[in-house]
């Protein structure tokens, strides 16, 4: 089942960079360290990522991240990650090795914009991550972008949860 | 590059093999990152290097833009906003590169993912063909066509939901016919440059893509209907109510 758990995070991971950022956004002056993350454990099938950010004021904040648990499954919080719109954290509730919720605890919304654009980038992140455990798919392709905060917040909590 | 790439290795190969794939783009980022100002290619633009004192593989990346450039007319272009900024062929590229460590490494059933382009090597599983979801750029979650095969290139361009990120270097005004355009071929250097053409293109794309070679198109205008080249139907599936 180590492999089928791995093979799944990929694929989750996958999904979430749907909302990954393409090249030519062609404002920003600033480079954040890039950082790489890996599964934790070994088995025959292996999987990892590694992100490095553009864009101003982005980088690590510390948070609040954790894990919980309910009958329900077990909810773990990634960590608050900062971005040049302001802060994004993600919660996944994790039952059986499965994504059972995303929530997008933190988002921007200061502005307009961002209120306007979270209002379909949110449930973009969140519907994703979970049909991609429902339909026979490998990987998605798209072509939206957004905060590279979901995914950073988002790989933490899978990071937390073993998966 | 300001992008996430991973990876999703089907095969039991040795740590060291991908820990070489994610050194590589690390190199990458910090040869060819415009937002790096001491990398190569900033230090090239603002003219402290030239093009000799170059590492080899920012002189052949500037070389396939340059081919790229020609075979799109123009629409591809490594100066997009004007100044030196080739992340529109490295990206890929640099994916392609990383699946060729994994496979010299003895992974050969794997995908590679940057920011959705996608390398494919192999096949997801004994017999099984890869599975690649596109996304609907009108319907968010839903998925307007899904390719299927092995040893496959997938990328995908157009707008964006935070303003138009594609120029049309032709024009110089956003590119903004097609909501996205996916491109499927055999290596991602040449299917993600193109599909980055074809965005910035348009509707004028469908006619473009015919005199490419091994490559299928499905686009989804901004108005109107998706519309998909002759050879799709071999990568992908066809919407059943187009």
């Amino acid at each position: 089942m180590r492999r089928a758990a791995l093979a799944l995070v990929a694929t989750v991971v996958g999904l979430v960079l749907l909302l990954g950022f393409k090249t030519h956004s062609a404002t920003s002056t600033a480079s954040p360290p890039a950082a790489v993350s890996a599964p934790t454990g070994s088995g025959s099938s292996r999987s990892g990522s590694t992100s490095s950010p553009s864009g101003t004021g982005s980088g690590q904040s510390g948070g609040t991240a954790g894990q919980s648990g309910t009958a329900a499954g077990i909810k773990v919080t990634g960590s608050s990650v900062g971005t040049q719109y302001g802060p994004v954290q993600v919660q996944v509730t994790v039952a059986n090795k499965k994504i059972t919720a995303v929530t997008v605890l933190r988002y921007p919304t200061s502005t307009g914009r961002d209120q306007q654009i979270n209002s379909y980038a949110v449930p973009v992140l969140k519907s994703e991550t979970l049909s991609a455990q429902n339909a026979n798919i490998d990987m998605v392709s798209g072509a939206t972008y957004t905060s590279l905060g979901y995914i950073k917040s988002l790989q933490s909590a899978l990071d937390q949860a073993g998966l | 590059m300001g992008t996430v790439v991973s990876f999703d290795l089907r095969d039991e190969v040795a740590s060291t093999v991908l820990t070489d794939a994610v050194e590589w783009l690390h190199w990458v980022d910090r040869t060819f990152s415009t937002y790096r100002s001491e990398s190569q290619i900033s230090r090239l633009d603002r003219g402290e290097l030239t093009a000799a004192d170059c590492d080899a593989d920012v002189r052949s990346v500037l070389a396939l833009g340059s081919a790229l450039a020609k075979a799109s007319h123009g629409y591809f272009t490594v100066r997009p906003a004007g100044r030196l900024d080739p992340s529109g062929v490295v990206k890929g590229w640099a994916i392609e590169r990383a699946s060729d460590i994994l496979r010299a490494g003895g992974s050969a059933n794997h995908a590679v993912n940057g920011g959705g382009d996608i390398q494919l090597a192999g096949e997801a599983a004994p017999g099984q063909p890869w599975r690649v979801g596109i996304a609907h750029p009108h319907q968010p979650g839903e998925l307007v066509t899904v390719v299927s095969g092995r040893d496959i290139a997938v990328a995908t361009s157009g707008t964006a939901e935070r303003g138009d990120h594609i120029v049309n270097p032709v024009t110089g005004r956003p590119a903004t016919e097609l909501a996205s355009i996916t491109l499927v071929g055999r290596d991602l250097t040449t299917v993600d440059a193109y599909a980055t053409a074809a965005a910035a293109m348009g509707n004028a794309a469908r006619e473009w893509v015919l005199e490419l070679d091994g490559i299928a198109a499905f686009a989804v205008p901004a108005a109107g209907a998706p519309w998909w080249s002759a050879d799709w139907a071999a990568v992908g599936s066809v919407p059943v109510a187009a």
